[in-house]
């Protein structure tokens, strides 16, 4: 079975050394995170979801939640597990310090939920919607919902979920059908029908905050008319205890692919009372505020299983006898050498691992964006960082989703056919890995998202914000002969990003059908300049480094960004090609012909 | 009741430990450390003690370089009130580090010293008894169970026979074993805090103790790696590797 250690040294890396998290201490209101704080904290949290959260992952998969008259119970040890969690003060990390929070970093608490999900991603689903809940509620709740609310929710002793799906509405939200009655008190009646809500019923928390969204009797129809509210799984007596059961039930958990342990619920509103949350109607513009964040947190989930599964395949290729090395026997005193003599398993491993480790840097890197976004006393800087986390946030979901699925399935592949045995712990990654490319807006949503919306918001303004600093890297770069093996393929990717951009920007114009067809290979291209980028300037750290380090840490980076640029950025081409024949061929292919 | 608990930056006990070429000693540069796991476990119990309502209040005590600070907010951490950091680059022994600790502890003048019973990085078990016999103070050493009663306090000890328990009149010295306690992971609150909880600066020259180390490393060099067997087809050819290989009969 994987035994995960969490990444310290890489992210310590990437916060101290190449996004120099030594400026968000600059932040108003970031003082006390210093990088020695952030390294204790990251330290800790390794810690517990290495000790207290791993050992729950095989058997929370294999026991699942289960419904019994309404009432979900965990996997064993999932309850304790939590409290342990929520004693640690792990759900206050990022939460605004007037509500209890810790006030500490976005970009830290994304390293931090990378971990969880690395050891438990089911476990990881309980707090990551409760922070979905909570800012909903910080950014529109009314100040009395904020009072009584959020401090539960930063404390964790309750749990938030987000309730959008219905059976006829998914993607698109505007099919939503559930009511909301306004009622003489103030308050709304909600009734219908919810699916596929995660965390939607269970046994951690005495009561459960249900973000829900509904229409009002006037509302116009479509994404225009649909209004958020909050409901209570338990209503509150007027001193604040916990009351009277409102009227919302699980009436069923889903039999999924993965992620057994996270009770995925139907959930029935039936007359439930429930308070509106922001303006009436307003309730999309509502998500969207918070959407980057939870969508950024969704990539970050298949980041974590990529990882995870990384660091089982190397372990296994360790052990495993079979064959010899074709280079000459490297284990004489043994029957076989270690599978990891082989080119293929190298070629596996270094492929995850290339990407996992560009992967972690993005986040982070867009994490500190964020961090920026909220916090820094310039408006200017403000929206500088914030243009630049709108026009990432599709491509970290998508393209981190992806490398967590194709990582897990390498992983797998790995262990041979012991990767295929449930017991042996690496196709539970895959199956895992497998939902965050679906939920949280799906990667085609994404790619429609980037093309269709981001780029061309305020006349392409968010686009400079990452076309400027690459643009600069490969200047710099290239001025430097040593990093010539860096920037020209780098320079290369960036040329058709840039040449592409202007092409789908003119397609999508003209033919709004043409631009979506290109537009997850589009999503791509950007994705592998992403990654091109960011290995340049790893690269370009790990040189100045190299010669007095006796670790290997450098040299392996060094050696990941070579792999990287010579054998998984030329896929890049297929992407080009792709954009370039327009619709084509595809738009041939109508309804009729399947 | 006052505790004062000794705690060492020892290297993390998950890092694979690496000889420096020149033998010299082991390489610690650009390598994770963490506080010897028997420190933790002396904290961890100071800290129940102080739960208990036993403990009033609880000083940690590191001796070393710049970098023991770090260990020193970990015990912070996870429920010390205050740190003192005594301040040397010297390479310290065991006979060096209880002196320093005599000094601390006469100044401080606590009531219970916890200390681990070793260090996993050179296991030489011995500055906790030194601390006790320095100061002619009762000790208990290598405790799995500690309770206070009134001016005394029962150790269970484990010991090579199965397990002893003393009573030891206070103030004392204590050593902790492995199964005294499970230590808590530090809370993110606690982590904070600790950041604001204070840390005393000292020097040996401040403490008029010198530490200078009196034992000279000759040599460090790894273990012999254990080579793979071979299997003897005949009793003859056993007896003639015995004889002439292994040079054993
Ligand atoms: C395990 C799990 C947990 C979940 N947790 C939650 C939760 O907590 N809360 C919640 O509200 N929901 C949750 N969901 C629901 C999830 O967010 C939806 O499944 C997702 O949004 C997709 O909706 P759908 O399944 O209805 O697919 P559809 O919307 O029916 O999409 C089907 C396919 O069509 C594509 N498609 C749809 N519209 C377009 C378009 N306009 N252009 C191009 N392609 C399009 C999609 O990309 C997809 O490939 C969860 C789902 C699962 C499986």
């Amino acid at each position: 079975m994987p035994d995960y250690k969490a990444p310290l040294r890489d992210f310590r890396f990437l916060l101290e050394e190449l996004l120099d998290a030594g400026a968000i201490q600059a932040l108003p209101g970031y003082g006390e995170a210093t990088p020695e704080l952030m390294a204790t904290v990251l330290e800790a949290a390794g810690a517990f979801v290495e000790k207290e959260l791993q050992p729950l992952n095989r058997s929370g998969d294999e026991e699942g939640s289960v419904l019994a008259n309404g009432a979900v119970t965990t996997p064993k040890g999932f309850k304790e597990a939590y409290a342990k969690f929520i004693e640690g003060g792990w759900t206050s990390l990022p939460c605004d310090p007037a509500h209890g929070g810790q006030g500490l970093p976005k970009m830290l608490h994304i390293a931090v939920e990378e971990m969880i999900c690395s050891a438990n991603l089911s476990f990881g689903m309980f707090p990551g919607l409760s922070i979905g809940a909570y800012n909903a509620l910080l950014l529109h709740g009314t100040e009395e919902q904020k009072r009584i609310y959020l401090p539960k929710l930063v404390s964790g002793e309750w749990a938030g979920t987000m309730c959008l799906t219905e059976p006829q509405c998914g993607t698109d939200l505007g099919l939503v059908r559930t009511r909301a009655e306004p009622q003489p008190d103030g308050s709304y009646r909600i009734t219908g029908g919810k699916i596929f809500i995660s965390a939607g019923e269970h046994d951690l928390t005495p009561n459960i905050l249900h973000l829900v969204l509904a229409r009002l009797p006037d509302a116009p129809a479509g994404t225009r008319g649909i209004s958020l509210f909050l409901v209570p799984k338990i209503l509150l007596e007027a001193d604040g205890n916990l009351g009277a059961r409102n009227g919302v039930t699980c009436i069923a958990l889903e039999k999924k692919m993965g992620i057994h342990a996270s009770p995925t619920c139907q959930l029935a509103f039936d007359g439930a009372t429930g308070w509106l949350v922001g303006h009436p109607h307003k309730g999309m513009s509502a998500m969207f505020t918070m959407m980057n964040a939870a969508r950024l947190a969704v990539g970050v989930q298949g980041l974590g299983v990529a990882e995870a599964a990384y660091q089982g395949a190397r372990d296994y290729a360790r052990t495993r006898l079979q064959g010899r090395s074709p280079a000459g026997v490297a284990a004489p005193d043994q029957p076989a050498d270690p599978i990891i003599v082989h080119a293929d398993i190298r070629r596996m491993l270094a492929t995850i691992r290339a990407r996992t480790e560009a992967g972690r840097a993005l986040a982070l890197w867009i994490g500190r964006e964020l961090d920026i976004a909220e916090k820094h006393p310039d408006a200017g800087m403000r929206q500088a960082a914030d243009d630049l986390v709108a026009l990432m946030t599709p491509i970290v979901k998508s393209v981190l989703t992806d490398i967590g699925h194709e990582a897990a399935n390498l992983g797998v592949q790995v262990w041979g056919g012991h990767g295929y045995i449930r017991d042996n712990g690496m196709e539970q990654l895959a199956r895992g890995a497998r939902i965050t490319e679906s939920d949280e807006g799906t990667n085609g949503t994404q790619a429609l998202d980037l093309v269709g919306r981001k780029l061309g918001l305020h006349t392409g303004r968010l686009l400079r914000q990452f076309f400027h600093p690459v643009g600069d890297c490969v200047e710099a770069a290239s001025a430097k002969p040593e990093m010539a093996e860096f920037a020209l393929p780098l320079a290369k990717v960036f040329a058709r990003l840039q040449q592409t951009t202007a092409f789908v920007a003119e397609l999508g114009l003209k033919d709004p059908e043409a631009g979506a067809a290109v537009a997850p290979d589009y999503l791509k291209l950007f994705g592998f300049t992403a990654f091109a980028y960011l290995w340049a300037r790893m690269a370009e750290v790990a040189l100045a480094k190299e010669a007095g380090d006796n670790t290997g840490f450098y040299k392996a980076k060094l050696a990941t960004a070579r792999f990287f640029m010579e054998r998984l950025l030329p896929e890049h081409a297929a992407s080009f090609a792709a954009i370039m024949a327009g619709k084509g061929a595809l738009g041939a292919m109508e309804p009729a012909i399947f | 009741m006052k505790v004062l608990v000794a705690v060492k930056r020892v290297i993390d006990a998950n890092v694979k430990v690496r000889v420096k070429t020149d033998g010299s000693g082991v390489e610690t540069a650009n390598v994770k450390m963490a506080m010897n796991p028997f420190c933790e476990i002396a904290v961890e119990e100071a800290v129940r003690m102080k739960e208990a309502g036993v403990a009033t209040e609880i000083v940690a005590v590191s001796c070393g370089g710049a970098s023991c600070a770090e260990t020193l907010r970990t015990a912070l951490a996870m429920g010390a009130d205050r740190g003192i950091h005594v301040q040397t680059d010297l390479a310290l022994q065991p006979l060096g580090v209880a002196k320093l600790l005599k000094a601390v502890i006469e100044k401080e003048q606590p009531k219970l010293v916890i200390t681990g019973k070793q260090a996993i990085d050179d296991d030489s078990n011995q500055t906790g008894q030194m601390v006790a016999g320095l100061l002619g103070w009762a000790q208990g050493t290598f405790a799995s169970k500690l309770t206070v009663e009134g001016e005394q306090l029962r150790a269970k000890r484990e010991v090579d026979g199965g397990l002893e328990t003393v009573l030891l009149k206070l103030p004392a010295v204590v050593t902790t074993d492995l199964r005294l306690n499970e230590p808590r992971y530090a809370s993110l609150p606690n982590i904070m805090k600790a950041k604001k909880k204070p840390i005393e600066a000292l020097t040996p020259d401040a403490l008029g103790v010198d530490p200078t180390p009196r034992l000279t490393v000759l040599k460090v060099i790894e273990p012999p790696k254990r080579k793979s067997g071979t299997k003897v087809k005949t009793v003859a050819e056993l007896v003639e590797k015995l004889r002439n290989e292994a040079k054993v009969i």
